[in-house]
């Protein structure tokens, strides 16, 4: 065989790794062009009590963590019970963003199924999710001492995603 | 278009780009769709921004970059040309360049091969097939 016969061989070879390597991907998983970006700032009403407001500016010097969820996404119910769990461990820091909620929805959950935040922010209309490029909850921002976005989780945390991945980066970035 | 809800622009311009800005975005929860098409909450609530964007005065490349800082080139239908892009943008071209140089490659190593001459060793098979011996009858 004539050495040219192989080129194309060669060729779809190739093709046939790169789409493979694409196949293992999960095409929802879209990098967030905030990591390591400062998290951007806002000044929201609590959902309990609503005269007072967080803002990320009364984070700093903390690593913390921001998990954006909704009564009504499905995901959430799912990852509530390793929030409820990582609530427990000494020195993380979670707060909560009720992404696009009726307050008493909101409300309702928490007290449904425990409430694992130190304070809940409510973004009625979304306009704070849309800064944090916010496209599917529930996601999970973890926040470094200098307020610089450092991971995003999108998707429902799970035992892996605490063990493996937002423990390990907790414990790194209050080091720092 | 599914989703769209009334727009009004007093400006024929800011109409247009308007029409651009959210055929041109993806929307991030069904990511086959433009914003123009999608059903979603999100789609609709980005739509508004950009709605009020454009009444604001902003240009299409501030928008582009609104949305990028926020979403990731993701939400590009029409990717960027960067360093990262370069196998995407040039990659069919590459492609065709090849094929052209391997098809010329194909065509002239035939025409080399094809001559009018028949060589001995051809006569030779001929005649053996026929079993005739054309060499001895001409004697």
């Amino acid at each position: 065989m004539r050495k040219a016969f192989y080129i194309p061989l060669g060729l779809f070879v190739i093709l046939v790794i790169i789409l493979s390597i694409g196949l293992t991907r999960d095409p929802r998983t879209i990098p967030s062009p905030l990591i390591n970006k400062p998290a951007p700032e806002f000044t929201l009403p609590l959902l309990y009590r609503q005269a007072e407001t967080f803002s990320p500016q009364q984070m700093r010097g903390k690593v913390w963590l921001l998990n954006v969820f909704a009564s009504w996404c499905s995901g959430c119910r799912a990852e509530h019970h390793f929030l409820m769990q990582m609530a427990r461990i000494p020195g993380v820091n979670l707060y909560g963003l009720n992404y696009k909620d009726v307050p008493l929805d909101g409300k309702k959950w928490l007290e449904q199924f425990g409430n694992p935040y130190k304070s809940v922010a409510k973004d009625i209309n979304g306009r704070v999710g849309i800064d944090w490029g916010v496209y599917g909850v529930p996601e999970t921002f973890v926040i470094d001492k200098q307020g610089i976005i450092r991971y995003k989780q999108i998707g429902p945390i799970d035992q892996k995603a605490i063990n493996e991945t937002l423990l390990p980066l907790i414990k790194k970035l209050q080091l720092q | 278009m599914a989703g769209i809800e009334f727009a009004e622009f007093d400006d024929p311009e800011q109409a247009e780009l308007y029409k651009i800005m959210v055929d041109e975005l993806r929307c991030l929860v069904c990511q086959n769709q433009n914003l123009a098409d999608s059903n979603a909450p999100l789609a609709k609530d980005l739509r508004n921004e950009i709605q009020k964007m454009i009444k604001q005065g902003n240009s299409r490349d501030e928008i582009v970059d609104f949305m990028v800082a926020r979403y990731g080139d993701f939400v590009l239908y029409r990717p960027p040309f960067k360093a990262y892009t370069l196998i995407l943008w040039l990659g069919p071209f590459i492609g065709l360049v090849l094929a052209i140089y391997i098809l010329i490659n194909i065509i002239r190593s035939r025409s080399t091969q094809q001559s009018d001459e028949i060589s001995e060793l051809d006569k030779q098979r001929v005649s053996d097939l026929f079993g005739t011996n054309t060499r001895t009858d001409k004697k």
